[in-house]
């Protein structure tokens, strides 16, 4: 298949391996951001490949994961009620809330649905006028300009029984966040190729100037992360700190011009709390005055919760790059897919469940 | 104290009750949540030395005779699929349930429970492809019962059949024969069932012209049989895929098995879909292929039988039985040739974010 073949071509992989070991002279922490990218390395085995001088710190870019369980204990309320229609991605359906997920919510009879762009939760919201249609807008830069482009569309067509459960989260500031953190291992950053696809990357040109880091935009395919493991190894052995960009066939250095442009007509920046984190400065959307309206919090009045995580889960220091899955004395065996305790198990891309479905479980 | 009297305490569910207090979609899949609740509950109350084979049906002795003996309930949507309907897939799949034990499969029962609205035409084409499943598969309806339910309390047709069919006395397929040294042969490219079934169902705009694979196996299983091949164990690969499949057979065999990625096929089309939606084909259903795990010496001749049936153009040799292993540990050897864990499906696979 064009496109992810050549990616996935291991001739060019183990150049690209030999190539890595040739630069390497000393010890590197380099963190991924993206889940995705996370998920590519555990499941082709490319942090055993690598030089072990080189130590991948999985990053928090799994918009699942970071969902605070608040936000999920509100999708739960909303879901309950008799007279909605609750749409999501498929992949938020089985975090657990506190007490329960949508899976099960479904299973009991509430009406959940699993939509495949926000906009046909717009159609849905059209085709049954006595019901209130809530779409659960989670996600990175990735995915907000198409949930903005729903509530666009949902206001300009005066559709009011459409309203969005908002938790949209920031690449850059959590970027920053890990980098002023006093207990920071990272040297280097392969950053998100879907978010700099909408966002480019010329917002990471003030990080790595500021910060003296090198940025690498890389793709999700084995041979896209050796190689951008193998651009910001030689800025780090080389003593450079650029924002590169190694996943040329889609992001440009100025981003979807046009995605943005509804992401900004729907979306104002807001403080935001991350699940294994905590709250991190303008690292969030929230929707504007303007379309307050479709905001499911007020219209359901869900504002004010607040819950405390699992005091045995240690996903915000995976997360920092601190500590591995299995350091961790619950992984695999009270935590584990079935019964995530935190941020990092409770997507396939959270670094505790891809070393639990690839790697240490068994072995 | 509360004097409540404790009736729960016989009845308790085996299953941790914080889990889960209904039934979800999850416990139908195929993966580990399905596992779960046959072994955890099902199983707890009606073990017994029949069913520890844990095999896609029960061969058993009567007077002389053996006999495989296996049911199975089919509630697709759409009814009418790319390459098939349900008619034909309530054939096929007891009889390839049947062919996995190594049976001839011989007679089906045929359970109708039809849903008030549901459309005389559509049945009737059913009916129709039921009878043409029989003829392609040499089985014979012999028993039947039909049902009617309200409106709104079916999804227009549901169709149970049960099969029963001979296995001669020397034939023994089973997980339980599983050796170190065995290979493991598929008989085509994977995934194109499930993958096919998705693209049809409503919200999901995707045009394509992927078929399911659902076909018989009875034909192509006694061609093996005929031709000496030493069969150690054989599994269809529906709900859960490969990647559940053998999973099962490791677990209930108690040994390693590893598997090559590249080896297994998996149509364009279909790794297309899949890459959209987030699945990984080796656990997406297919209604018409099987792994065949043989003795070493027969995986060449296996290979050509295979490879010779109308579908069996991507039949290969996936995967080897290492050692005894209680875990029941898969690997599986990646594209990046290393090696790392083929777990069981967990719960369905839904389709992620970005």
């Amino acid at each position: 298949m064009k496109y992810l073949d050549e990616y996935r071509d291991s001739d060019k992989a183990k150049l690209l391996v030999d190539a890595i070991h040739k630069k390497v002279t000393k010890k590197w922490s380099i963190m991924e951001i993206c889940g995705g990218q996370t998920h590519s390395i555990v499941k082709y085995g490319i942090d055993d490949l690598i030089s072990p001088n080189i130590n991948l710190i999985h990053g928090p870019g799994c918009p699942v994961c970071v969902t605070p369980i608040e936000k999920i204990d509100k999708a739960i309320e909303i879901a309950s009620k008799a007279n909605v229609i609750f749409c999501s991605f498929g992949d938020m359906l089985r975090v657990p809330g506190s007490n329960t997920d949508l899976l099960k919510l479904k299973a009991v009879g509430s009406d959940v649905r699993i939509v495949y762009s926000p906009v046909d939760a717009v159609q849905i919201a059209k085709q049954n006028p006595d019901k209130e249609v809530v779409f659960f807008a989670v996600g990175f830069e990735t995915t907000a300009p198409p949930n903005a482009q729903a509530v666009f569309i949902a206001h300009q067509q005066g559709v009011m029984n459409f309203s969005v459960l908002v938790s949209h989260v920031l690449v850059p500031p959590a970027i920053k966040a890990i980098l002023d953190s006093k207990n920071n291992l990272v040297q280097g950053f392969l950053a998100a190729g879907h978010v700099c696809t909408v966002m480019g990357y010329k917002e990471y040109e003030e990080i790595v100037s500021k910060y003296k880091i090198p940025i690498v935009v890389t793709g999700f395919e084995p041979v896209d992360i050796l190689q951008g493991i193998l651009m910001c190894v030689s800025q780090l052995e080389e003593g450079r700190h650029e924002a590169e960009n190694q996943y040329s066939r889609v992001v440009t250095r100025e981003g979807n011009a046009k995605a943005m442009e509804v992401m900004y007509e729907v979306f104002e920046i807001c403080e935001r709390k991350w699940r294994g984190i905590g709250e991190i400065k303008k690292s969030g959307f929230r929707l504007k005055e303007k379309y307050s309206d479709y905001d499911a919090e007020l219209k359901f009045g869900v504002v004010n919760y607040s819950v405390e995580e699992s005091g045995e889960c240690i996903s915000g220091l995976i997360l920092q790059g601190i500590k591995k899955p299995v350091d961790c004395p619950v992984f695999g065996t009270k935590c584990n897919p079935e019964h995530p305790f935190g941020a990092t198990m409770v997507s396939t891309e959270g670094a505790c469940s891809a070393y639990y479905l690839y790697k240490e479980k068994k072995l | 104290m509360d004097k409540k009297e404790n009736t729960t305490g016989m009845m308790s569910c085996p299953l941790p009750i914080s889990d889960y207090d209904a039934i979800t979609m999850a416990h139908g899949g195929g993966g580990k949540m399905m596992n779960n609740l046959i072994e955890k509950m099902i199983m707890h109350y009606l073990s017994n030395n029949m069913t520890s084979e844990k095999h896609d049906g029960a061969v058993f002795n009567v007077e002389g005779h053996r006999l495989a003996f296996t049911t199975d309930s089919y509630v697709v949507n759409p009814v009418f699929f790319p390459g098939g309907n349900i008619g034909e897939l309530a054939v096929y799949g007891t009889v390839n349930d049947l062919s996995m034990c190594g049976a001839k499969p011989l007679y089906l029962s045929l359970g109708l429970i039809l849903e008030e609205g549901f459309l005389i035409k559509d049945l009737e084409k059913i009916i129709i492809s039921i009878r043409d499943a029989c003829e392609r598969t040499g089985t014979q309806i012999i028993t039947g019962d039909t049902k009617v339910v309200d409106k709104g309390k079916g999804d227009g047709i549901f169709i149970n059949t049960a099969g029963i069919g001979i296995v001669r006395e020397d034939i023994n397929v089973s997980p339980s024969r599983v050796e170190g040294g065995d290979v493991i042969i598929v008989n085509g490219d994977i995934g194109r069932h499930g993958i096919a079934i998705m693209t049809t169902r409503e919200n999901l705009d995707i045009e394509s012209t992927i078929l399911s694979d659902c076909a018989p196996l009875n034909h192509v299983v006694q061609k093996l049989i005929d031709a000496g091949i030493g069969i150690h164990c054989l599994r269809d690969l529906t709900r859960g895929g490969l990647g559940s499949s053998v999973n099962e057979i490791a677990s209930q065999s108690q040994y390693e098995i590893e598997i090559e990625e590249k080896s297994i096929h998996v149509l364009e089309e279909v790794r297309g879909v899949c890459e959209i939606l987030g699945f990984d084909p080796i656990y997406v259903a297919n209604e018409g292929r099987f792994i065949a795990i043989v003795k070493k010496e027969d995986a060449g001749k296996t290979l050509e039988i295979l490879k010779k049936e109308d579908d069996g153009k991507y039949a290969s040799i996936i995967g080897v039985v290492k050692g005894k292993n209680k875990k029941g540990l898969v690997t599986l050897k990646n594209l990046m040739g290393s090696n790392r864990i083929l777990d069981m499906l967990s719960g369905e696979q839904l389709p992620r974010i970005c």
